[in-house]
């Protein structure tokens, strides 16, 4: 059971604040993702706030879900909603990046509570993913795995090996999410290495496949319904986004993929979000 | 004594892995085999037929086969998972780096087939690196056992030690020097032959080589000490410092390049402590080929006539 179980409206709310916190957090770390963490909110928001069976009071708690982002990059997302649903105060957030922080610039198991597994490499999340939905089987545990994946990342051929293994094994208690963007570092997707057609390569690979508007709160939240409930094989949502999304002039643009604004920059997007540096940076720090 | 090197039973260490497995397995709900598709290869069939809900079969597919061990380690498994070494190593050293590594993940990685003896299969098959590739990553534990029991014992140790432990074994019969009640001391070298001219390190099936050496070269009125290094990370640093003092000089003698493995990380004992002269019988940066195991041991200077002609050059450095 999730400890919030928010509606649609505070989903959105809640991923008004998690944009505010990637631009404030990259601002103050002067390096950082920017563009995937932006497109992954709105239903990584809904994921921690709706379904995740957690206790951020307890990360270890032995019965709880577990979420994996095979994107190790895309920390500032990650680390936002570890510090909104309580895991460590938020004033961490402001620590992002530096020496000796909890918050790698890739997750690190070891360094921060409601980290599952160090990551950063691309293409690994899902096996161990894998692992966790084959292990709770094994164990008959009602436990979800759910796992968040790029688009870019799908071009790493391990990926395809843990696909492949979660349809073998019929995993319907593992679900995947990806932030199908269409970006990577060096440009559109289909140009540099196309993926497509993405949602034939998981059907071939006896997933159950949804595609879906992954900004549109009401489509994501049918979305995980559905994957919650349906048996017999895992399932795949691929969410269409927009990469920087919430950021005018950061959508869709391969730029933002691996750098911070600046801190004219942030002013900008944050003043786009409803919010000042000052403010928002006060609102962590008090955190 | 010679006599007597001659005459031991002929047992392989894959079989001790495979053995310990269904041993765990009997005792231990927690534990969990992983193959990527030659499962009896590397004998962890006999796991697989006795405790089939707790096998998983990965296909080939290496890359996954250590993350979906790393994930099943998250949920309290005890995960062991075996391939050939080249490829238990070799083939997902970055999923052992960041997701096993970097993570502390409670994964227990089996190199079956490691060093030249593997025989015909040839270079591809034959794990020559591995030692170096998996003491080189923070966390690491690295066991070379020498024989059957040793190995074994060193499985069953293995599923105890908390986090990432690299065990390498065999494909072929080797002379058994342990025996059943022979304990494992995870991290301690032990001195198999006491001397004082010269000590012989070696690991795997260099120990018996090692011991046919020491036998050969006492005949010439050459005191040999011989150690069998089993762990090598945590490398038993106080056994090596006394060995180098009380003998002053050294021979390693492993299956393995000699870059990076188990003489390397002796001679970074040395060199720190006690800088005694060191003579090193390995693989000399070449890649195996095709033969019969012993022709092969012999091509490539791994037989106890290596290590005789070795100890005699250290000696001759000795001070």
């Amino acid at each position: 059971m999730n400890p919030f179980n928010y509606s649609a409206e505070q989903l959105q709310a809640a991923a008004l604040d998690v944009r505010r916190d990637i631009i404030t957090m990259l601002v103050e770390a002067k390096s950082g993702h920017t563009g995937g963490p932006l497109s992954c909110t709105d239903f990584a928001t809904a994921l921690s706030f709706r379904y995740l069976n957690h206790k951020p009071s307890e990360p270890h708690w032995a019965d709880r879900d577990f979420v994996f982002y095979s994107i190790g990059h895309v920390t500032p997302v990650n680390y936002s909603l570890l510090a909104e649903c309580g895991y460590f105060p938020l004033k961490d957030l402001m620590t992002f990046r530096k020496l000796n922080s909890r918050l790698q610039g890739h997750p690190h198991r070891l360094d921060t509570p409601g980290i599952e597994i160090s990551s950063g490499s691309l293409g690994q999340g899902l096996s161990i993913a894998c692992g966790v939905a084959k292990g709770s089987k094994i164990d008959k545990h009602p436990r979800r795995v759910f796992c968040i994946m790029g688009d870019g990342e799908l071009q790493e051929g391990s990926c395809w090996e843990a696909v492949m293994f979660a349809g073998h094994y019929h995993l319907d208690n593992l679900g995947v999410i990806v932030d199908y963007n269409k970006r990577q570092i060096d440009g559109e997707v289909p140009k540099i290495m196309d993926i497509a057609p993405l949602a034939d390569k998981w059907h071939a690979f006896n997933w159950h496949v949804l595609e879906i508007d992954g900004h549109d709160m009401q489509q994501i939240l049918a979305a995980y319904d559905e994957m919650l409930h349906h048996q017999g094989s895992p399932t795949v949502i691929i969410a269409h986004t927009t990469m920087g999304r919430g950021v005018s002039f950061m959508e869709g643009k391969s730029e933002w993929h691996g750098k911070p604004p600046t801190m004219e920059q942030g002013e900008q997007a944050l003043r786009e979000l409803g919010t000042t540096y000052d403010e928002w940076s006060s609102r962590l720090l008090a955190g | 004594m010679l006599k007597e090197l001659t005459r031991l039973e002929m047992k392989k260490t894959r079989e001790g892995f495979g053995h310990a497995l269904v041993d765990l397995g009997e005792k231990d709900e927690r534990i969990v085999v992983l193959a990527a598709d030659v499962t009896d290869s590397v004998n962890a069939g006999f796991f697989a037929r006795r405790f089939p809900e707790r096998f998983v079969q990965v296909g080939i597919a290496e890359q996954n086969m250590a993350t979906v061990a790393t994930g099943l380690s998250l949920v309290g498994k005890i995960p062991f998972y075996s391939t050939y070494g080249a490829f238990s190593t070799c083939r997902c050293m970055d999923q052992i780096r960041i997701s096993i590594c970097y993570s502390n993940a409670n994964v227990k990685i089996c190199g079956a087939h490691g060093g030249i003896s593997v025989g015909p299969d040839g270079a591809t098959h034959q794990a020559l690196e591995e030692i170096a590739m998996m003491r080189s990553l923070p966390n690491m534990k690295v066991i070379v056992p020498c024989d059957y029991w040793q190995s074994k014992r060193a499985t069953m140790a293995a599923a105890y030690i908390d986090g990432p432990v690299f065990l390498r074994f065999g494909r072929e019969a080797v002379p058994t020097l342990t025996d059943e009640s022979t304990p494992f001391d995870f991290g301690k070298g032990v001195v198999l032959r006491d001397g004082g001219d010269v000590a012989i390190i070696a690991c795997g099936v260099m120990v018996y080589e090692a011991l046919v050496a020491a036998e050969v070269l006492g005949k010439q009125g050459i005191d040999c000490r011989v150690i069998n290094l089993h762990t090598i990370k945590p490398i038993d640093r106080d056994l090596i410092i006394r060995a180098a003092r009380e003998c002053g000089a050294i021979v390693t003698a492993e299956e393995h390049q000699v870059y990076g493995g188990m003489g390397s990380a002796v001679a970074e004992v040395l060199v720190s402590h006690v800088p005694v002269p060191q003579e090193f019988v390995a693989v000399m940066d070449r890649f195996g080929q095709s033969g019969q195991p012993d022709e092969l041991l012999r091509a490539f200077g791994l037989k106890s006539e290596d290590i005789v002609a070795a100890a005699k050059r250290v000696l001759k450095r000795k001070k």
